[in-house]
């Protein structure tokens, strides 16, 4: 027992601030993937609703692909991909040496193209639900487009959207234990370096599990909390 | 010439000749590790499903627990703690005579895959149950029926329509989900490709092996709708 503490406490002997700091890189990771998945996934679904044969086909193949393709795959691709892509930039524009992507870059856009596939699905439910009537009312009050959306749309497709969302959320956090394998120094990685330098992986791994376990209790309270808010309007 | 190294040749592409083979051993191994692992995990799952819902109260709160934590951990952990974390103890398992069993990385994958899928499938099995009106099972108990089969022939096959697409995403899930048993020195098709590249750097690899991730997700989705189609054939729903 007092090994495990020592492994776990914080300084020189421990890991414990190493995996607290490897947690602010997951917390990092998944908060700054949010809203460039949710935006897009918002983009992609009003793409969806299109009346042009294009643009509607092209959120079909996009969800299809985002949503049928490993994360694991996808985060390869943009990050080996990124990096050839950016290399061949860089010499042909004639510069010398090598130019290398971030990891954190490419860990959130690999991240963010798959949560924009899963919530894109979300806000389509979500949008299907307000009813037209809604738009038209905000029209004859005299706002513009953006206001009635701004205003009037908006917050009722929070309401509806936001348990998918939420659920989206969850998977994003538990998904961030992927960008350990292209050397972000996450909660995985950092275990899974203590685990090489002190041979104790039931510890590290267990203490990975308990943070993760933290951040989804701590997310699933959140998500209630909002549900409560956004839905003070409603008689239940 | 082999017929797994056809589909490189006639594309023209190099890498997938060269590694056709090894990707064909992959693609049976992620086949292998979601059909199993999804199978046995929906077998458990029904007995999770039942007792979460009319187990004693410990039980049901042990059931509530599990669920709960193996949805709020990221399955790569777990597999890590299964394969690293359980291997070191190594004289244990030895002792027990499970030792091989913790010693070969698909065992353990198939282990942490069917614990965590059991579980997500227990929530979905537990909704469903819960969905089905009271009425049904007190008009089966009138009939004379045993508790066994009140749930085999009329709880099961009703609640499984409710299921069906939630099960049939969560099977998607772990196809895809399963490419993380590479990272634990298994060559599934992830991980074959994984070597594929490593060895060319050719990027197109990892575009065939999202092709055939596509594929087998395609097929299930297909063949889930034949499903349905199935279980609610004496449903007017068109």
């Amino acid at each position: 027992m007092e090994k495990v503490l020592t492994l776990l406490s914080f300084g020189d002997q421990g890991w414990g601030d190493e995996l607290l700091q490897g947690a602010m890189v997951t917390i990092s990771v998944a908060l700054a993937t949010l809203p460039f998945g949710l935006t897009l996934g918002l983009l992609i679904a009003l793409a969806s609703r299109s009346k042009s044969r294009w643009i509607s086909g092209f959120a079909t193949l996009y969800t299809t692909v985002f949503r049928g393709v490993p994360e694991l795959l996808t985060l390869y691709i943009i990050y080996f991909g990124g990096q050839i892509l950016i290399q061949r930039l860089w010499s042909g524009l004639g510069f010398e040496g090598s130019l290398s992507i971030s990891p954190f870059l490419a860990g959130m856009v690999a991240l963010g193209l798959v949560l924009a596939a899963f919530s894109s699905e979300v806000w389509v439910g979500a949008l299907n639900s307000i009813h037209i009537g809604q738009r038209e009312g905000a029209a004859a009050l005299g706002l513009s487009r953006g206001q009635a959306f701004r205003l009037v749309v908006f917050p009722q497709l929070m309401r509806v959207a936001l348990p998918g969302l939420g659920n989206n959320w969850m998977v994003l956090l538990k998904e961030t234990s992927l960008v350990s394998v292209i050397t972000l120094h996450d909660i995985m990685f950092i275990a899974t370096r203590a685990n090489v330098s002190t041979k104790e992986p039931f510890i590290f791994f267990s203490a990975a599990l308990a943070l993760y376990f933290f951040f989804s209790l701590l997310s699933a309270w959140g998500i209630g909390r909002m549900e409560t808010r956004l839905n003070r309007g409603y008689v239940r | 010439m082999s017929w797994c190294e056809l589909p490189g040749y006639w594309l023209g592409l190099e890498v997938l000749e060269r590694y056709g083979c090894r990707m064909a051993d992959g693609l049976v191994i992620t086949m292998q590790l979601v059909a199993i692992s999804s199978l046995l995990g929906f077998f458990l799952a029904v007995g999770l499903a039942l007792l979460r819902l009319r187990g004693p109260r410990p039980v049901r709160w042990a059931i509530a627990g599990y669920t709960t934590f193996f949805r709020g951990t990221p399955l790569l952990c777990q597999l890590f703690l299964i394969y690293y974390g359980l291997g070191t103890f190594r004289l244990f398992w030895q002792d027990v005579g499970l030792w091989w069993f913790f010693r070969d990385p698909l065992y353990c994958c198939l282990l942490a895959f069917t614990i965590n899928t059991a579980a997500y499938q227990a929530e979905i099995l537990r909704g469903s149950l819960q969905a089905l009106p009271k009425g049904q099972i007190e008009a089966a108990r009138a009939l004379g029926m045993r508790p066994v089969a009140i749930f085999i022939k009329v709880e099961m096959p009703q609640a499984l329509i409710i299921g069906l697409r939630p099960l049939g995403n969560e099977l998607i899930t772990m196809i895809k989900v399963s490419a993380i048993a590479s990272l634990v020195t298994l060559f599934d098709l992830m991980g074959a490709t994984r070597l594929a590249f490593a060895r060319s750097f050719d990027l197109s690899i990892y575009l065939v092996a999202a092709l055939i991730y596509l594929a087998l997700v395609e097929i299930v989705r297909r063949i889930w709708n034949q499903m349905e189609a199935r279980l609610t054939r004496h449903m007017v729903l068109r």
